[in-house]
């Protein structure tokens, strides 16, 4: 069982877990499935700095807190008992774009070739990190959701502007993925 | 009136309005914690949360991602709809409620700001903290950034066009 559990699970496997969040969050407390929220939370916590977006009361919200409590030990927890000890296996032409940027360790979920700690004060790393991580955090709130509040919750529940904004989250995706981090890499 | 406008601010976003006319003691949000520490065990494991299988994605090199995302919508309408059909209730007895999406031209500025990060950083919100848990500790970077990205959002919001 426990050697079931330590190998990738399939998409047909994870797919409808993740799905199942959605009726689960409604049934034990009527809460919509949303992650980019907390970040909003921890803004309204932190630093409400009169802004009045952040003016509200927070604790109402904390649910979400503690649910992003829960996958980060989930995180923690399955990489210390359920590790799998073979590396990520990637398609073979993407091994072979990432080996020509200096990629080459394949051992974690997180490429340690270009998202290290060395990495962060240099301009490769400063854009992928820094501004790659406020580009998530701007965008989301932005668009009002992320992929779980938009492209699960929000098409789950059949609501067009979701689909939107997932489209737009895929162009945007394409467009970095295939146009510009090549260049940011080759840095 | 306090109340109504603490609701207005967090109507704000449709995804910020959970509210509930029940209160409860703090212990009960433990039942979030453990959602949560599930679904993070089921991000890593199906490797979600790796970069190597978001650059697959957006490069169309494999249907894994498109397999995840498919299948939890799916499964997800599926129960939205029934918990409609039958007014399935809360544990507590409570009618659920979702509220809708209302359009604004955020979600196509918002969503292709957010597209462009997704690629480079390789993960959405949930991810960062799935990431930061499985001990990759620069991603702490990355999600400090996010929360910088959100405030700056609060920020600039009335003069942005939505």
């Amino acid at each position: 069982m426990i050697d079931f559990l330590k190998q990738p699970w399939p998409w047909y496997v994870a797919g409808p877990l993740i799905g199942l969040t959605v009726p689960i969050l409604l049934i034990i407390g009527n809460k919509t499935f949303g992650i980019s929220s907390s970040l909003r939370h921890i803004c309204a916590s932190c630093l409400p700095a009169n802004i009045s977006f952040f003016k509200y009361d927070w604790k109402k919200e904390a649910w979400n807190l503690f649910f992003v409590l829960g996958i980060f030990l989930g995180g923690f927890i399955a990489v210390n008992l359920l590790a799998n000890e073979q590396p990520v296996a990637i398609n073979p032409n993407l091994a072979k774009e990432l080996a020509g940027y200096g990629i080459t360790n394949f051992n974690n979920l997180v490429p340690q070739d270009i998202f290290n700690w060395s990495a962060v004060f240099t301009l490769k790393g400063f854009l992928l990190m820094v501004v790659g991580g406020f580009l998530v955090g701007f965008g989301t709130r932005y668009a009002g959701g992320c992929t779980s509040g938009h492209a699960i919750m929000g098409l789950s529940n059949l609501q067009w502007p979701s689909l939107v904004a997932t489209i737009c989250f895929m162009v945007g995706g394409f467009i970095m993925a295939n146009l510009i981090l090549p260049l940011i890499l080759s840095l | 009136m306090q109340q109504n406008t603490d609701l207005e601010i967090r109507s704000l976003d449709a995804i910020c309005v959970n509210e509930s006319s029940l209160q409860h003691k703090w212990y009960h949000q433990l039942k979030y914690l453990v959602v949560g520490i599930l679904f993070g065990v089921v991000f890593v494991k199906a490797e979600v949360v790796s970069w190597f299988r978001i650059q697959e994605m957006f490069r169309l090199q494999s249907f894994h991602m498109y397999g995840i995302i498919g299948s939890a919508v799916i499964v997800g309408a599926i129960s939205v709809f029934l918990i409609k059909k039958f007014n399935i209730k809360t544990i507590y007895g409570e009618p659920i409620k979702i509220s809708p999406k209302t359009f604004n031209k955020g979600q196509i500025y918002g969503g292709l700001i957010f597209g462009f990060g997704w690629a480079i950083t390789g993960a959405c919100p949930g991810p960062l903290f799935a990431q930061i848990g499985t001990g990759a500790t620069v991603i702490a970077v990355t999600f400090l950034s996010a929360i910088a990205g959100t405030w700056v959002y609060g920020y600039f919001r009335g003069r942005l066009p939505h």
